[in-house]
Order: structure tokens, then sequence, then C-alpha cells
């Protein structure tokens, strides 16, 4: 124990770790070699993570620009290469832009109503989240204190419990001979199709998405003074009224912020039109997937997903400005 | 909300059974004697028979386990790392990009991030020869840099209430900056960085499209499994999976509510 | 300038010119993009002392504390303390300790090792560090309370625990941000003879940053006055308070009257000044540095005024009518103690007038919409060219 002691400081509720002679003077040399070379602490923290994140996300969506640009080939890998030397020695530089003159000029306009209706899909389910969601989070922020943190535990219970096994179970209670269907049988009313339908996804996304919206406005709402409330009622507001005048235009930064973490990934789901919706059902994420796994077209895939970056970064932006507005709202 | 008071409960009611109503269906129904699942037949156990002796589930879990215990630890660092960068240092050239490109794997659909990181590591073989093939490194390489972003955001919304005065006592006590990290900053950070691994661990652990992008031969990971099991139409032995899986998770929870909840009553924010 | 009588030698170090200072703050600036926190400033402070930095928000004055502990460094000038150029020596690394006005105590460790923690840092025995914190824990009386976490202590207590911390490490210099700020008034009355104590006891140097003027001149021996990143005045309490050398400097201290004069006879033994917002006559018993037609300013403090019903006798030597004015009491405030009156002068004009209440229920106390005579004497009130 007394050499123990002699490496390991136990304090009262501290750990110290006294680095034997040579594990110590290594270190110590080490960083007066790189105090040396100039490095600070401060240089390293940014480096580390900044270093790993351009290698593998911004690289990353270089290339898939880049290679957007290629043909399919037979081959490993699957795509052209952009970059190729003729017979006389000269290097070229070959882009195709087959890909993207296809994506908005296929006669079947297969992908511009992919796009479509991913985006008309990713805002209706938006739009029931919303509805959906705001009382509960306007109710859970409105709640006594014991009731609100057990309310907030039940909301984020699901979210922590797989999103794929909740769509699977969404699907069970779904589908021809699912829980629904049994219990309208019970009543004798015929079984409902709706699985496999553009319903079903709203009810998919809706059912998984659902945390997302509402713990930012809660967050939001939770802040709001209920004075202003007060006041608002004092001066002769409805409750209605001060909803509408006072409550709904303070909490708008909380509400595009939970929207925005709904839609813009709703965009590209893949999982839930797959389990949960039809042939008629094409979002685009669906289509990105088949492009590449079912008929090994790279190169397409990879224009469909810098179309589908492209639309998804306008939302984006708008999310980090109300993300700002939420954070303006806490000071 | 004033006279209506029935609106409130009843709408948030039924928004709280729409989110439990399908997880409890699928607890009861893995007890369920008849395959149909969804049809009551009588209680049985045989589908957590079924699931102990299904050659893929299982050992597919243990890799996913594996995977994410890794990918989170290796996200918490970079995370960690990233947010007090983006908290602390005020200006540094290339800060609003670190903040873009942190933020933005939060809300990118998962295709992009997949088929971006696989197009990414067949070039990297084709180039350097390195990652040979698909397998669990990739995927490990892969959520890590997902997971890092949520890890930031935790980790960064902690940092920026934090009490600097607590630091600035510790210097002028005689504490040099890397000490004062780890003597104050890190111990009192420590709830949001151990909330901000489980959270990297789950999302991992859940992942199936990128992981379907990244992986080869050979490395299924447990979403990817249950994938290509349920796409097929119901199955029992997923219930009973899903059934632990939400238990374990309830539990756990549960905890972490009644622990958190002890610890705000005793211990003011710093 | 006002001249103040000259008073006996003593041991107050700053009145020697030959004593060495133990912080010395030459020509500091420090500028947060174009807007000068602090502004050229120079001060010198010695050992021993109990120096309290005063001003409102905006004044400069935590930021100069922040220089002295090394979380900012000036933009230009030099801060030396014991001999010792401060310019590039990390806060963890300079014989000063601070106590922070919000105290940032560390809520995951106990008493005990919030005040053995800067022993630590110095790689102390632990023997050594268990002697002198329960040493400290004695002087500021919280031995009981050794193993509780900071949120377990009330505010008063909390107070103490950041004292013991702070001077755990014997410091030769110790700062204190609004030391009594958090505290309620009963509480704040007592901790401020206990700190005088503790400073005086240990021979610590003491800087105090305060906005409360009652604070600063309780605890100080000289107090610095801040005014937008510069010293206004620099003195002892009683120098700042009767001898204020602007009028800033007057106008911040305490409650004052002060008004706008014209120098009509300037000698080298009187001054007189007449004054349209008094309505009167000022005579100043010695002379000013002035030149004749002067607009100055003049300022007399409540109590130093005199109220009477009748018209009083002129003083020998004063010219008839100057430093006297009629009114009526418009206004009264029982404190208590004294009891302030609120004057309402001939030409419309108040003034604030304090009498502090000697006799117990004094029947013949002046009421209200009594008609008065204000008087004061000749060396009463203080002449501020600035």
């Amino acid at each position: 124990m007394g050499q123990l002691g002699r490496v390991l400081g136990l304090g009262a509720d501290q750990l110290t770790l006294n680095l034997p002679g040579p594990v110590s003077n290594r270190l110590a040399w080490i960083r007066r070699g790189l105090a040396t070379m100039g490095i600070s602490g401060r240089a390293l923290v940014i480096a580390a993570p900044a270093a790993w994140l351009t290698l593998f996300f911004l690289v990353p969506l270089a290339v898939v620009f880049g290679i957007s640009l290629a043909t399919k080939e037979f081959g490993q890998p699957p795509y052209s290469d952009l970059l190729t030397t003729s017979d006389k020695g000269t290097v070229q530089l070959t882009l195709h832009l087959s890909n993207y003159i296809r994506i908005f000029t296929d006669p079947s306009n297969i992908y511009i109503n992919a796009f479509l209706s991913s985006i008309r899909i990713a805002a209706i389910s938006t739009v029931f989240a919303i509805l959906l969601g705001y009382p509960m989070a306007y109710a859970i922020a409105r709640a006594p204190d014991r009731w609100r943190n057990i309310l907030l535990m039940l909301v984020i219970l699901p979210f922590w419990t797989s999103f794929l096994l909740r769509v699977y179970a969404l699907s069970g209670f779904l589908r021809g001979e699912g829980v629904i269907n049994n219990v309208l049988g019970v009543f004798g009313i015929a079984p409902l199709t709706m699985m496999q339908t553009d319903f079903a996804v709203y009810v998919g996304i809706v059912y998984s998405y659902l945390p997302f919206f509402i713990l930012p406005l809660y967050t939001n709402l939770v802040k709001l003074d209920p004075a202003l409330l007060e006041a608002s009622a004092d001066l002769g507001a409805r409750p209605i009224r001060t909803f509408f005048s006072i409550t709904l235009p303070l909490s708008m930064p909380g509400v595009i912020a939970g929207a925005m973490l709904v839609f813009i990934p709703a965009i590209g789901e893949f999982v839930i039109p797959s389990l949960l919706g039809g042939p008629g059902t094409q979002m685009i994420g669906r289509i990105l997937w088949d492009e590449f796994f079912s008929k090994t077209n790279w190169p397409r895939a990879a224009a469909l997903a810098i179309t589908m970056l492209i639309i998804v970064v306008i939302p984006i932006m708008l999310m980090q400005r109300a993300q700002n507005a939420v954070v303006e709202g806490r000071r | 909300m004033g006279r209506n008071r029935w609106f409130l409960p009843v709408a948030s009611s039924i928004g709280f059974i729409f989110l439990y109503a399908p997880i409890l269906s699928l607890v009861v129904f893995s007890f369920n004697a008849n395959r149909l699942v969804t049809v009551w037949s009588g209680f049985s156990t045989q589908a957590y028979a079924d699931l102990w002796a299904d050659p893929q589930l299982l050992p597919a879990a243990w890799l996913s386990l594996q995977i994410a215990a890794v990918s989170a630890t290796i996200a918490l660092v970079l995370g960690t790392l990233c947010a007090v960068a983006l908290v602390r240092f005020r200006r540094f050239r290339g800060k609003t990009v670190l903040q873009a490109t942190v933020s933005a794997p939060l809300v990118m659909p998962d295709v992009i991030t997949g088929i971006a990181l696989l197009l990414l590591f067949v070039t990297m073989q084709s180039l350097i020869g390195w990652p040979q093939g698909r397998g669990v490194l990739t995927i490990i390489l892969a959520h890590s840099t997902f997971c890092t972003a949520y890890v930031t955001v935790v980790v960064q919304s902690r940092l920026a209430d934090f009490d600097m005065s607590l630091e600035e006592a510790a210097m002028d006590l005689g504490a040099s900056p890397v000490r004062v990290f780890f003597d104050i900053t890190l111990p009192i950070i420590a709830p949001a960085l151990v909330s901000g691994w489980l959270l990297a661990f789950t999302l991992s652990l859940d992942d199936l499209v990128i992981a379907s992008f990244v992986s080869g031969p050979g490395s299924s990971t447990l979403p990817m499994i249950i994938f290509s099991k349920v796409r097929l139409g119901v199955a029992p032995e997923v219930n009973a999976l899903a059934t632990i899986i939400i238990g374990v998770v309830a539990v756990g929870v549960v905890f972490a509510t009644i622990y958190g909840l002890r610890q705000g009553g005793k211990q003011k924010q710093a | 300038m006002a001249k103040k009588p000259q008073l006996a030698a003593d041991t107050r170090p700053w009145r020697d010119p030959a004593a060495k200072p133990f912080v010395r703050i030459r020509n500091v600036t420090k500028k947060f993009g174009d807007v000068a926190a602090v502004d050229d400033l120079s001060l010198d402070i010695y050992q021993g002392e109990l120096f309290c930095l005063l001003g409102g928000s905006g004044s400069g004055k935590s930021t100069l504390l922040r220089m002295l502990a090394g979380f900012e460094s000036p933009t230009s000038g030099t801060i030396e303390i014991d001999g010792q150029d401060m310019s590039n020596v990390a806060p963890y690394n300079r014989p000063i300790n601070m106590m922070f006005q919000s105290y940032a105590l560390f809520p995951h460790m106990s008493v005990w090792n919030n005040i053995a923690y800067g022993l630590k840092r110095d790689h102390m025995g632990s023997a050594e560090i268990a002697a002198r914190v329960d040493e400290l824990l004695k002087l500021v009386k919280l031995e009981p309370y050794a193993q509780r976490k900071p949120h377990q202590l009330s505010g008063g207590q909390r107070q103490r625990v950041a004292l013991a911390r702070a001077l755990a490490k014997r410091p030769k210099l110790l700062l204190l941000d609004e030391p009594l700020g958090a505290l309620d008034k009963k509480l704040r009355e007592e901790t401020q003879f206990e700190l005088v104590k503790i400073q005086e006891t240990l021979g610590v140097t003491f800087i105090v940053v305060t906005h409360d003027q009652e604070e600063a001149m309780s605890l100080a021996t000289r107090i610095g006055v801040m005014n937008q990143g510069e010293i206004a005045m620099i003195g002892e309490p009683a120098e700042i308070y009767e001898f204020p050398n602007s009028r800033f400097v007057a106008g911040f201290i305490g409650s004052v009257n002060m008004v706008e004069g014209v120098v009509t006879e300037d000698e080298p033994d009187h001054v007189r000044i007449h004054s349209e917002d008094l309505g009167t006559d000022i005579y100043v018993e010695h002379g000013v540095d002035c030149s004749p037609e002067q607009i100055l300013w003049w300022a007399i403090r409540p109590e130093k005024v005199e109220l009477t019903r009748d018209r009083p006798q002129t003083p020998p030597g004063i010219p008839e009518g100057a430093n006297l004015v009629k009114g009526y009491v418009e206004d009264i405030a029982y404190l208590g103690d004294m009891t302030v009156y609120q004057v309402r002068l001939d030409n419309g004009r108040y003034m604030r007038v304090t009498k502090t209440n000697t006799r117990r229920g004094d029947p013949d106390a002046i009421s209200w919409d009594e008609t008065v005579w204000a008087s004061w004497a000749g060396s009463s009130g203080s002449v501020l060219t600035n």
C-alpha cells in the first residue's frame, strides 16, 4: 500500500497519479520539444478534430462531387477515372455531366418527382409533427416541476430505443393484420390499408422524429417568462389571444429549430419509406440507395447526393439562424 | 390555457399514447405464441428461444456493441476537443468552418454521409492502399465521424454555461491551464461527457444507412441484420430482441433521471 | 485646490517620501477594441495597506484588479509587484491571491479541499497542508464545516471559505472583488470589522474593489476613486470626504450641496464668491489658487450647515450677509440617528441639511414649513476648480 501511496494520491474527492520518473521525464521532454517547434497546446486542441473532420467529412463531400462527374463502368471501382493519360502522354480531365443532365431530363421524371415528393412528404410530416408536438411541449413546459421531469423522461425514452425497431413496431401496428385493424375488426370495421401508403410514411416520420421536435421547443417554452402572460391577461386578453399574440411569436425560434430537425433529415429518409411506404412513395433516399446498391451506378447516386445536399443547405442555414435566436433568447 | 383545461391534457395524452402504443405492442407480441405475431393466441416465450438460437442476430448484436463502444469513445475525445475549441478559443482561422462542419452531420440525411464516406474509403484504397476493403474499421471511422457532431453539441452547450471564475480561481491558486482542465473543468462537466458518450453509443448502435454503405463482407451490424429480416415481414425473434433492448433502455433512462434529479437538487449549476 | 491643514507626522507609509511602494502601477492602459477601460493610470500602493478602489460600473476598477491578478494584460504600461515586473507572469505564478465576487468555490470539492487546493499546487507535504488548513478554518471560524460542500453552506459561510482559501498560501497581496456585495446589511457590518482585523493581524496588503462608498470608507486605509478608467483622487477616507479635489469626487462620495459661483474677491487670506445658485455670497477663510472673476464651484456637506429659526449673529471677520441664506423647510426625513431637511431657499433653489438628533424626542425640533436660516463656517466648504 505504501508503494501505491507514492504513486497514487487519494484525496477526499480526487485522484492524482504521480507518474513514475521515466514516464514523467518522457512527457516533459515531449512537451519541451513541441514548445520549441512552436506548437502550442491550443493549436493541438484545434488541429486534432479539425484534421479528422476534414479528412472524414469535407474530403468525402469533395470526392462525391468528383465522382458525380464520372460515368458508370464495369470493374472495381465501378466508375470512370476523371484523370486519364492519353496515348500521347497528356493528362486529360474528363468530366461527365451526364448524371446531372439525366437527373433533370429523364423522360419518366423519376428523379425530379422523387425530389418533389420527398420535399412534399417531409413538409407534410413536419406540419403534423408541429401540430402534435406543440401541445405536448407546451403541456410539459407548463407542468408542475415534479411532473415535468417525468414527462420529459417519457418523451426522451423512445429516442434512446432503436429507431429501426420503432419503425418496425409501427409497421406491426399498421399492417393489414396489425393491431389497429384487429381493434377495428372487433368493432366490425373492415381493415384499412395503411401500409405502403404515403399516409404510413407520414405517420412513420412523425413517430420517429417527434422527440426531436419537442425538445428544442420545450427548451424555448420553458424559458418563457410567465409574467408576460399575466401582463397580457391583465391588459384584457383572453387565453387564446394571449397564446396567439404572445406565446406563439415568442416560441417561433424553438418551433423553427425543432421543425428543421424533422424536415431536413426527413427529406433524405430511407428506412421509413422502405419499411412503410409502397412502390408509389418514391423518396429520394430510396432512389439513391437503389441506384447505388441495385443498379451499381455510383456516379448517378453521387450526383443525386450532391443535388440533395444543395436542396438541403438552405433549410440548414435557416436552422442555424433559428438556433442562434434561441441562444440569444437565453441571454 | 385557462378555461379550456381539457385541451392540453387531452392533446398531450394523444401524443404520448401515439409514442408508446407501437412500442408496447412490440413488447406484448414478443410473448405471442402465434408466429403471425399480431394476432394473439396465447403466451409463449418461443420467440426468445428463437432469438437465442438465431445464428445472425446475437453475433451481430455483439459486434454492434463493440463498434459502438469504440466509436463513442473516439467521438467523445474529438467532440470534447472541438467543443473546447469552439467555446473557449475566441477567434481562430477557420472557426466558422469548424462550427459548420461539426453541426452539419446533425441534420444531414444519412444517405449523403454514407455514400460520401464509402466513396472516400474506395478512393483512399485506390490511392494509398488503406483502408483495405471495407469492414469493422471503416464502420468505426464512419461512426466516430458523425457521432463527434453530437458529442460536440452536448459538451459545447455545457461549456457555454460554465462559470469561468472557477477556472480563474484555480489559476489564481497556482494551477497551470492543463491542471485546471483536469482538476476543475473536467470533473464539473463530467455529466455532460457521460451523456455525450451515451448519445454517441446509442446512435452508433442504431445506425443502419451509414453502416450499410461502409461495411464489408462479414461485418454486418445488428441494424443491418434486423433490416434484412423485417423487410420481408414480421419476425418474432426481432420482437424478442426489441423487448430486451427496450427493457434495458427503460431501466437505464429511469435510473439516469432519478440520479439526475437528485444531483440537480444537490449541486447548483457551476 | 483646497488647502488642508498640516497633520502630525505618523507611520502611514504613503506619507513617507522615502518609502518604497509594494505595488507600482505605471501608465497602465487597457483597451478593449477602441474603448479604453483603463486609461494611462498610475498608482502606488504600500505594504500593509487596505487600499480600496472605489468607482461605479464602467469606471475600470474591476479591469484594473484583473490586470493585477493576471487575467488581463495591459495594452501598455507596467505593473510591478514587490519590485518584480509582472508583464509576462501568468496568474498561477504571481505572489497574489484573489477573492472572487461570486466566491468561485469549487462545487465538487469540500470546504477542506477548496482551502487546500492552492497549497497542493505548491507541492506542500500533507502534514503541513493539514496543519495550515486547520489554522485557517479556525481563523474564519468554520471548523465544523470542513467536510461540507459549498452548496450546503450559507452565503456568509461561503464568503469565509473564499477568504480562507485566498489566504492559505500567505500571499503578500490579496485582491478582493466586491467582497461584501452578496451579504445582507447586518452581516456586512460584522464582516467589515472582521476583514479589517484579519488584515491588521496578518499584515497582508489588501486591495479591495467596491462600488459601495460606505464599505470603502469603513475598510480602507486609503481610497482610490476611479472614474472612466482614470483615478479621480487618492487619499485617506477623511481626505476624500472632507477635501475632495473635484466636483466628481465631491458628488460621488456622500451627499453634498454643490453650487456654481464667480470669484469677486481674491486675496491671499480669503476669497469671496458670489453664487446665484445660493443667492448669497460665500466667504472662504483661506486663499484659493484661482484668478479674479473666475467661475468655480463650491461644495458643502449637509452636516456642516446649521439651521436656526432666528437670524444668527455674523461671526467676526465675515462680511455681513455672507455664508448665510434664508428659506423654509419643505421636507423632512427622520432617519432615527439624524434628520434630513430639504430647505427651499428664497431664490427657489434647494439645500440639503442634516442634523444629528442629540436630544431624545426634541420638542424644540425644527418642523415643516418653518422659516429657517442656514449658515456655515468659513472653512466648512470646499472650493473646487474642476
